[in-house]
C-alpha cells in the first residue's frame, strides 16, 4: 500500500512546489523583459492545452486553431471599440470572446468534422485561409491591414506585465484542471476511442459526431478567450498576427514535442519553444527571421524523425528502463496498464451510450478486442 | 462585359493548364505515398528562383531553362523522400508526414530568405511582356506557352502511368500497397520515383508563376492552400480529378476577379467547403474508404 501512495505525494508535492515557482515567478524577476516571457509562455501552455483537449485526444489535428485565437482576439477589439469599453472593464468582455470562439467551432466543426485524416487537416488550414482574408478585406469591422488597437489600460509601465502574468496563469491552471477532468471523464474515454477507431466507437454507441463537436468547441472557447487576452496584452492586432500560420504549426509542434495526447506534454512543449523562439528572435544575428525560421523547421523535423512519441513519454520509459535495470522485467506492469486502460476506455465508452448498442453482448470482451489493436 | 467574361474564362482555362500540372504532383505523391506534401508550394517558388537564378545569372532562356531545373527539382524531391519521408513509418504517420513536410517548407523558405531576400521579384522574358491580340483583348504570350507546355506534360505524365512499366507499378501501388509488394513491386523505389516526378513539375509550375506574379520566398504558402483546395476538390489521388478541378477553380476565381478582386480567393475555400457538404469525396474520389 506504502508503495502506491508514496508515489502519488511526491507528486503532489512536486505540484505544490510547481504552483508556488509559478505564483512566485514575476516576484523574483521583476525585470519587465523576464516576466514578458512569463505571460506569453503562460498563454500558448493554455493554447496547447486546449488545442490538446480537442485533437490530443480526438486524433483529428487540427492546423486552424489561429481562428479562434485571432476571432478571440478580433471580438475583444470590435466590442471594445464599438461600445466604448474601457480600463479593466474590457475583462468583462471575456465571455463574449469565449461565446464567439464557440459559435463559429460550431459552424467550422459542422462542416470540417464530417472528413477524417488529410482532408479533416486541410480543411482547417482552408478555413484559416477564410478567417485571415476576411480580416484583411472587412476593413469597416477589423480595420484591414492596419489591425487594430486594444482600448487604453491606465496600469503603470513598471508592473504592467505582473497581473497579466497572474491572469494568463489563471487561464493555464483552469485550461489543464479542464484536460485532466476531460481525460479522466466518460466523455474523454468516448473521444479517445474515436481517436482509436472511429467506425468502432459508433458501433458501439458512442455519438461521435457530437463528442467531437462539443470537444471542438471547448477547445475553440479556450483558445477565443485566450486570444483576447493576448491581444489586450499586447496591445494591437493585425490580419498577419492574429491570423498567424506560423502560430497553427507552433501549437502543434508544442504538442508533439512534450508528447501528444498527454497532459504535461503540451505544457512542457509550450514552456521550451514559446520563451525559445522569443529568445531567438531577440538575439541579433537571429533578427532577420529566416534563420530561427530554419531552425524551428530542423527542430521539427529532428523531433518528429527522432522522438516522435514526444519528451514526456520518451523520457518516461527511459525513466522506467533505467529503474528495472538489472531487474526482473517489470516493465510488462506498465505495458499491461496501458493496455487495460485503452480497453477499459473503450468498455466505458460503450457503457456509456445511451443507445446500449451492446446491451447484450458483454461490451468487455468486445472492447478489449479494440483494445488490444 | 461580355468580352472581359471571355477574358477571364480563357484566362482561368490557360493558368488552370499550370494549375493542373502542379495539382498533379501532388495527388500522385498523396496516391501513392499516402502523404500530403505541404512544402509542394515552397517548392515552386524554389523553382521560380531556380529560373530566376538561370535567367538573370546565366542569361539562359526561362524555357529553355526547365531542361536543367527540372532534373534539378527532381533529385531535390527525391532527396527529401530519402532523408525524411521514408523514415516516418507507424500509426500517427498521417499527422507526422504532414508536420515533416511543414517543417521541410520552412527551412527551404528560411533558405530562400537568405538566398535572395524578402523583395518581390518577377521573371521577365520577351514573351512575359509582350502579347497576342485575339478576340478583342491583349493575351501574353507566356499564358499560352506556358499552357503548351503544361498540357505536353500532363499527357507525358498520363502516358507514363498508363503505357509504361513504372507507370503499372505505380498504379498498382496506389491500389494496393501490400499486394503491389507481394507480386514483386519495389515499393520504396516506386515511392521516391513519384515524389521526385511529384516534385518535378513544380519547375514548370514555378517558371509560370514566377513569370506571371512577382513572387517572395512567402508566396508559397498560398500557393500550397489553392492546391490543397484543387486536390481535395478533385477527390485525393485522382489525376483526373485535379485536371478538372483546377481549370475549375482557377476559371471560377478569374471570373470572380472581374466584380470582386479582394474576394475573389476566398472563392476557391468557398467552393472547397460547399462540395465536401455534399460530396466529402471530392468530384471525382475513390469510394470512402475506412480511415483507419
Amino acid at each position: 500500500m506504502t508503495r502506491d501512495s508514496r508515489p502519488w505525494l511526491v507528486r503532489a508535492f512536486l505540484l505544490v512546489l510547481l504552483v508556488a515557482a509559478a505564483v512566485a515567478f514575476p516576484k523574483v524577476f521583476t525585470n519587465p523583459a523576464v516576466t514578458n516571457y512569463g505571460v506569453l509562455a503562460l498563454i500558448f501552455v493554455t493554447v496547447a492545452s486546449a488545442w490538446n483537449i480537442f485533437s490530443g485526444n480526438s486524433g483529428y489535428i487540427s492546423l486552424g486553431h489561429a481562428v479562434f485565437f485571432g476571432s478571440g482576439a478580433y471580438a475583444m477589439g470590435i466590442a471594445a471599440r464599438d461600445w466604448n469599453v474601457q480600463g479593466t472593464t474590457v475583462f468583462a468582455l471575456l465571455p463574449l470572446a469565449a461565446v464567439v470562439g464557440a459559435v463559429i467551432a460550431v459552424v467550422f466543426g459542422l462542416i470540417a468534422l464530417r472528413v477524417r485524416r488529410h482532408t479533416f487537416i486541410v480543411i482547417t488550414i482552408a478555413v484559416f485561409f477564410i478567417f485571415q482574408l476576411a480580416a484583411f478585406n472587412l476593413r469597416s469591422l477589423t480595420g484591414g491591414s492596419a489591425g487594430l488597437n486594444s482600448p487604453f489600460l491606465n496600469w503603470p509601465s513598471s508592473g504592467y506585465n505582473t497581473p497579466f502574468y497572474y491572469i494568463a496563469l489563471a487561464f493555464a491552471g483552469a485550461t489543464i484542471a479542464i484536460a485532466v477532468a476531460v481525460r479522466r471523464s466518460r466523455f474523454g474515454l468516448q473521444l479517445r476511442a474515436i481517436r482509436d477507431d472511429e467506425d468502432r466507437a459508433r458501433g458501439l454507441g458512442v455519438r461521435a459526431m457530437r463528442v467531437k463537436l462539443t470537444a471542438f468547441v471547448l477547445s475553440g472557447a479556450i483558445t477565443a478567450m485566450i486570444g483576447s487576452i493576448w491581444f489586450y496584452y499586447i496591445n494591437q492586432v493585425e490580419p498577419q498576427t492574429g491570423f498567424d500560420p506560423l502560430f497553427d504549426l507552433l501549437v502543434v509542434l508544442m504538442a508533439f514535442l512534450g508528447g501528444y495526447g498527454s497532459i504535461t506534454g503540451p505544457v512542457l512543449g509550450a514552456l521550451i519553444i514559446e520563451p525559445g523562439t522569443l529568445w531567438l528572435n531577440t538575439q541579433p544575428q537571429f533578427s532577420g527571421g529566416y534563420l530561427s525560421e530554419i531552425l524551428l523547421g530542423a527542430v521539427f523535423l529532428v523531433i518528429v524523425l527522432f522522438v516522435p512519441r514526444g519528451i514526456v513519454p520518451t523520457g518516461g520509459e527511459w525513466i522506467t528502463r533505467l529503474r528495472t535495470r538489472g531487474r526482473p522485467a517489470v516493465v510488462p506492469v506498465a505495458a499491461g496498464a496501458a493496455t487495460a486502460g485503452s480497453a477499459g476506455g473503450a468498455a466505458a465508452a460503450s457503457a456509456a451510450s445511451p443507445a446500449g448498442a451492446t446491451a447484450d453482448a458483454p461490451p468487455a470482451s468486445r472492447a478489449s478486442k479494440g483494445g488490444a489493436r | 462585359m461580355a468580352r472581359e467574361l471571355i477574358h477571364a474564362i480563357v484566362d482561368g482555362i490557360l493558368t488552370g493548364g499550370v494549375y493542373a500540372l502542379m495539382a498533379v504532383g501532388l495527388t500522385l505523391i498523396f496516391g501513392v505515398l499516402d502523404i500530403i506534401n505541404i512544402a509542394q508550394g515552397v517548392l515552386v517558388i524554389l523553382g521560380a528562383y531556380l529560373s530566376y537564378s538561370l535567367s538573370t545569372r546565366a542569361h539562359i532562356d526561362l524555357f529553355t531553362g526547365l531542361l536543367i531545373t527540372i532534373p534539378v527539382m527532381f533529385i531535390i524531391g527525391v532527396v527529401i523522400h530519402w532523408a525524411f519521408i521514408r523514415r516516418l513509418r507507424g500509426t500517427e504517420r498521417t499527422s507526422m508526414t504532414l508536420l515533416v513536410t511543414y517543417a521541410v517548407a520552412l527551412i527551404i523558405e528560411g533558405i530562400l530568405y537568405k538566398a535572395y531576400g524578402a523583395d518581390d521579384v518577377q521573371l521577365q522574358a520577351s514573351y512575359t511582356t509582350s502579347s497576342v491580340h485575339i478576340f478583342g483583348f491583349y493575351l501574353p504570350w507566356i499564358f499560352i506557352y506556358g499552357f503548351i507546355v503544361a498540357v505536353c506534360l500532363v499527357v507525358a505524365l498520363y502516358l507514363l502511368l498508363y503505357r509504361t512499366r513504372l507507370g503499372r507499378s505505380v498504379r498498382a501501388t496506389m491500389q494496393d500497397e501490400n499486394a503491389a509488394r507481394l507480386v514483386g513491386i519495389e515499393v520504396n523505389r516506386v515511392a521516391a520515383l513519384t515524389f521526385g516526378i511529384g516534385v518535378a513539375v513544380t519547375a514548370v509550375g514555378g517558371m509560370f508563376f514566377g513569370a506571371t506574379n512577382a513572387f517572395n520566398p512567402n508566396s508559397g504558402y498560398d500557393l500550397i492552400s489553392r492546391l490543397l483546395a484543387i486536390i481535395i476538390l478533385g477527390g485525393l489521388g485522382s489525376i483526373g480529378g485535379a485536371l478538372a478541378a483546377s481549370v475549375f477553380m482557377l476559371t471560377l476565381e478569374s471570373v470572380v476577379t472581374i466584380w470582386q478582386p479582394t474576394w475573389a480567393i476566398a472563392v476557391f475555400y468557398a467552393a472547397l467547403v460547399l462540395v465536401l457538404l455534399i460530396r466529402p469525396t471530392g468530384f471525382l474520389g475513390r469510394k470512402a474508404v475506412r480511415a483507419q
